[in-house]
């Protein structure tokens, strides 16, 4: 079942589309949000919510990068390590984030806490290497930089906290 | 610096560096902001269209398709099959992702109601009254500060039912991508737009007759919409003689890669590559091997070749292209096998599928590139890239294809010893290289 969150968003912005289907991809992002990844269970209630087949959902969830179809780490860190950032040391950050948790790019740690990702291009080459935490840009990065990064998010997550991520207004999106 | 070109005043980037640029306040107020708009809704439409036309502005995203014309190819009253009139949308693709380019994120951040004021002008030439912002996905903050300042303009009455009493009416919604270069393709991005995947679509029928949802729409890129508020305010032929016979204005241009300043800088178009890399500071820590001009579709250019001039015609003459204004700077420590299959890897992830010679041949192309990286490289390989390449390009529904063969083909032609090197020594390790960790094949991409 849908969130009545999700539900009264979606219902608050059905007017500005001209069709039930352009809703689709608020949806699944909504459901991102909430529960931090797309399972197929969410899938059949998007459908049903937007009265489309789940065969329509899935090739669209299945589409784009951003929907996971896995369970993620409470914190997807994500590397880009496109041509500027990689000209500028996005490996030494990937080699730095595996060793420092553990994973290798893919991979989640075993506590469920982060979730290790190389990213595409994020528009940000002027300010390379940078990354994504969760909602969060970080940019001109070096190693003592994502060190920081980590230990803040790692210490923000032990006491409770929400990393990167902005809480929504019911109604409102983006 | 004037750049040799007495006409040159900056048109979007002026005041991205004084604080509270981007508010509303600050647009009215210091940068006569909106006053464009008024101006724009006391002419008829057809006249806001030939004033676009004459200035010469040509799209921003990638292809350069003159602006006005493509404002001009949308009906005037198009009606449904039961001659009921139909909607007509404009649509800002700000799916910015294309390696190497970062210049709508600063419009995004620093001057949003350049842009909003351009697409307000643009509904009223294309008759208009719903425009959709297609931001891509990852772009949360940025979406959120365009969303205050769409707020902003409603509250002001630049938005909205009967803009300044003009009796036009138009609102902008904005749509939220989901991590896919593909939708960046004008007719992805309307697939995607309405809620489908991301694939683009055959032409014809073309956007101005089937667009969104299947109405009339016209597409155009953020700094194609930042632009107009200037031409309508300062006219058509200032805006003209900035440029080059046939191209006017600015561009921006996001230096990246190894060069001391990386920035977007807004530029002339009668500056070479070589003066650009100067401005943004010079090469950083070592000399200058090759140049992508355009973002990562377009072929690289060695050192030798950087004294071209960047407008749309030089390039392309040179056998490369302007595309979206990001150029990358390689230093000689680079080797460019392995920075080719960086965009390699990037385009084999991104393909959409539809087409099989793309799907297939970005995939191929990565792995043979991987292979030659990894010492399983043959000299055979390096016959067969050109030959994948040329069952690539031009042979699919969109440009994807031939964007892929840029890098490919470009890199093997201008710096095949490198190639050869690789196959001979075996690999990477034979050249006394390390594998770099984002190239290894597992996990890659998930």
């Amino acid at each position: 079942m849908l969130s009545e969150k999700i539900k009264n968003t979606i219902n608050g912005i059905r007017p500005q589309f001209p069709t039930e289907q352009a809703l689709l991809l608020p949806v699944l992002h909504l459901i991102q949000d909430e529960y931090g990844w797309v399972s197929e269970e969410s899938m059949k209630s998007a459908g049903e919510f937007l009265n489309l087949p789940l065969s329509k959902v899935k090739e669209v969830a299945s589409f784009y990068t951003m929907y996971k179809l896995h369970p993620q780490g409470k914190v997807d860190l994500q590397i880009c390590t496109n041509i500027s950032c990689w000209l500028n040391g996005a490996d030494k950050l990937v080699a730095c984030a595996e060793k420092r948790l553990g994973i290798k790019c893919g991979e989640t740690t075993k506590d469920g806490s982060f979730t290790l990702s190389q990213v595409e291009c994020l528009a940000a080459c002027g300010t390379a290497p940078a990354l994504m935490l969760n909602e969060d840009y970080y940019e001109s990065l070096d190693v003592p930089k994502l060190n920081e990064i980590l230990d803040q998010a790692s210490k923000d997550l032990a006491a409770g906290k929400v990393v990167g991520k902005t809480t929504r207004k019911e109604g409102v999106w983006p | 610096m004037m750049y040799n070109n007495e006409h040159f005043e900056p048109v979007i980037t002026k005041f991205v560096n004084e604080p509270g640029c981007e508010t509303i306040e600050f647009y009215i107020s210091k940068e006569n902001g909106y006053k464009a708009l008024e101006k724009a809704l006391k002419m008829k439409p057809a006249e806001v269209v030939e004033e676009v036309k004459k200035s010469n502005l040509r799209g921003r995203g990638g292809a350069g398709f003159p602006t006005g014309m493509k404002w001009s190819f949308m009906p005037a009253n198009p009606v449904d099959a039961n001659g009921n009139p139909k909607p007509k949308y404009l649509v800002c693709n700000a799916d910015e992702g294309e390696p190497g380019t970062f210049k709508d994120r600063l419009i995004f951040t620093k001057t949003p109601h350049k842009m909003i004021e351009g697409m307000i002008i643009g509904g009223h030439a294309i008759g208009s009254n719903k425009g959709f912002i297609y931001i891509r996905g990852e772009w949360f903050k940025e979406s959120r500060l365009m969303q205050k300042a769409i707020d902003d303009a409603y509250a002001k009455g630049f938005l909205g039912k009967n803009i300044l009493g003009s009796g036009f009416d138009f609102d902008l919604v904005i749509y939220l991508g989901a991590g896919a270069y593909i939708c960046g393709e004008e007719t992805a991005l309307l697939n995607s737009l309405e809620g489908k995947r991301g694939e683009p679509r055959l032409k014809p029928p073309f956007p101005a007759q089937v667009g969104a949802y299947g109405m009339p729409s016209c597409v155009n890129n953020v700094e194609t919409f930042a632009a107009v508020p200037y031409i309508l305010d300062k006219g058509w032929e200032k805006y003209a003689k900035m440029g080059t016979e046939r191209s006017g204005g600015t561009r921006l241009i996001g230096v990246s890669g190894h060069v001391n300043k990386p920035a977007v800088y807004e530029l002339p178009m009668n500056l070479s590559i070589n003066e650009i890399i100067e401005i943004a500071g010079g090469v950083k820590g070592g000399k200058l091997k090759a140049v992508i001009p355009g973002g990562a579709s377009a072929p690289m250019l060695t050192a030798a070749e950087c004294d071209v001039k960047t407008d749309y015609d030089s390039l392309a003459k040179a056998g490369t292209m302007a595309g979206s204004g990001g150029l990358i700077v390689m230093n000689d420590s680079v080797n460019i096998v392995e920075a080719t299959y960086t965009l390699l890897k990037f385009y084999e992830h991104e393909s959409c599928g539809q087409c099989s010679q793309c799907r297939e041949g970005s995939h191929w192309l990565a792995r043979m590139f991987h292979r030659i990286l990894n010492g399983g490289g043959t000299q055979e390989d390096l016959d067969y890239i050109a030959k994948i390449c040329g069952n690539m390009a031009g042979q699919t529904i969109c440009a994807f294809a031939d964007a892929v063969t840029g890098p490919a083909l470009s890199s093997i032609k201008k710096f095949r010893s490198e190639f050869e090197e690789l196959v001979m020594k075996g690999g990477l390790k034979g050249i006394g290289r390390e594998q770099s960790i984002s190239h290894r094949v597992e996990g890659a991409h998930v």
